[in-house]
């Protein structure tokens, strides 16, 4: 049987350093929006794969995981309000072309 | 060894969250990225059926999939002209990016391969819904409250970020 607990952590490593990567490389606000969804799944992966090789009895770590896909949901919902006020204003979605404040 | 279908799939399913992830990653059109998430969101709902979490599965697919990746694809229509066929979502510093996370990468794989993982007897039992509901309203009354008073200020905030000034 292959589907054991280090398989599930190998994924949401790969999962995790690739939502890194988009953050880090991405220039479309939505994009990076994405790379966050990656890094937040992988999250719920591990929550997920130690609540039931662990103990699985008990679910906190399903508890867990739903309250960081209500997390997820309010996170895009006020990213995209924002975003879309951005593109509204400045005219691009592009991170380093709002330089209004000179950062 | 004639290997398992289970297995098969399980491990087609791991392929395709990664496979998918990388092309969220790495494609050159936005639209192609949101559609690749589609992709990866259902094989992590899968991952999921593997882990006999069957709520969390279903709710993946109906939040993630049917309000997430909505929102996200609405996002890029909107910030979008859609004359542009080819909705451009170029990476800059990739080789630097790509050499820190590989490093992070490989520091991980060498934690996960020399830990020695706890794994419990008992790894089979029935649905998971009945527990997670008394969970959620007995030991974790107060964090269920909270997220929902934290979900519909972030509700009321969108809106009244979103809408026209008066």
């Amino acid at each position: 049987m292959i589907n054991m607990l280090e398989i599930y952590l190998f994924v949401s490593a790969i999962l995790l350093n690739m939502g890194i990567f988009a953050v880090i490389t991405r220039k479309n606000a939505v994009a990076i929006l994405m790379g966050i969804e990656l890094i937040l799944n992988s999250a719920n992966i591990n929550f997920i794969a130690f609540n039931r090789f662990g103990n699985f009895e008990v679910l906190d770590g399903h508890v867990f995981s739903i309250f960081v896909i209500v997390l997820a949901a309010a996170e895009a919902a006020v990213a995209l309000a924002i975003i879309i006020n951005l593109f509204k204003n400045v005219g691009t979605v592009k991170v380093d072309e709002a330089t209004e404040l000179k950062g | 060894m004639i290997p398992e279908y289970g297995d098969i799939l399980f491990l087609s399913i791991c392929m395709l969250v990664v496979l998918t992830g990388f092309w969220v990653v790495v494609s050159p059109n936005l639209v192609h990225s949101a559609v690749s998430l589609l992709f990866t969101l259902f094989g992590v709902a899968g991952l999921y059926v593997f882990l006999y979490a069957d709520f969390i599965a279903a709710s993946q697919i109906i939040i993630y999939v049917g309000g997430i990746l909505v929102l996200i694809i609405f996002g890029v229509m909107l910030t979008n002209t859609i004359s542009d066929q080819n909705i451009s979502n170029k990476s800059q510093n990739r080789v630097p990016a790509a050499i820190a996370c590989l490093i992070m990468l490989v520091l991980q794989i060498r934690g996960i391969l020399n830990t020695n993982w706890y794994i419990a007897e008992n790894q089979i039992r029935e649905s998971t819904v009945n527990d997670i509901g008394i969970l959620l309203l007995s030991k974790y009354l107060l964090p269920f409250e909270i997220i929902s008073l934290l979900l519909l200020a972030a509700l009321i905030g969108a809106a009244m970020l979103s809408r026209k000034k008066v």
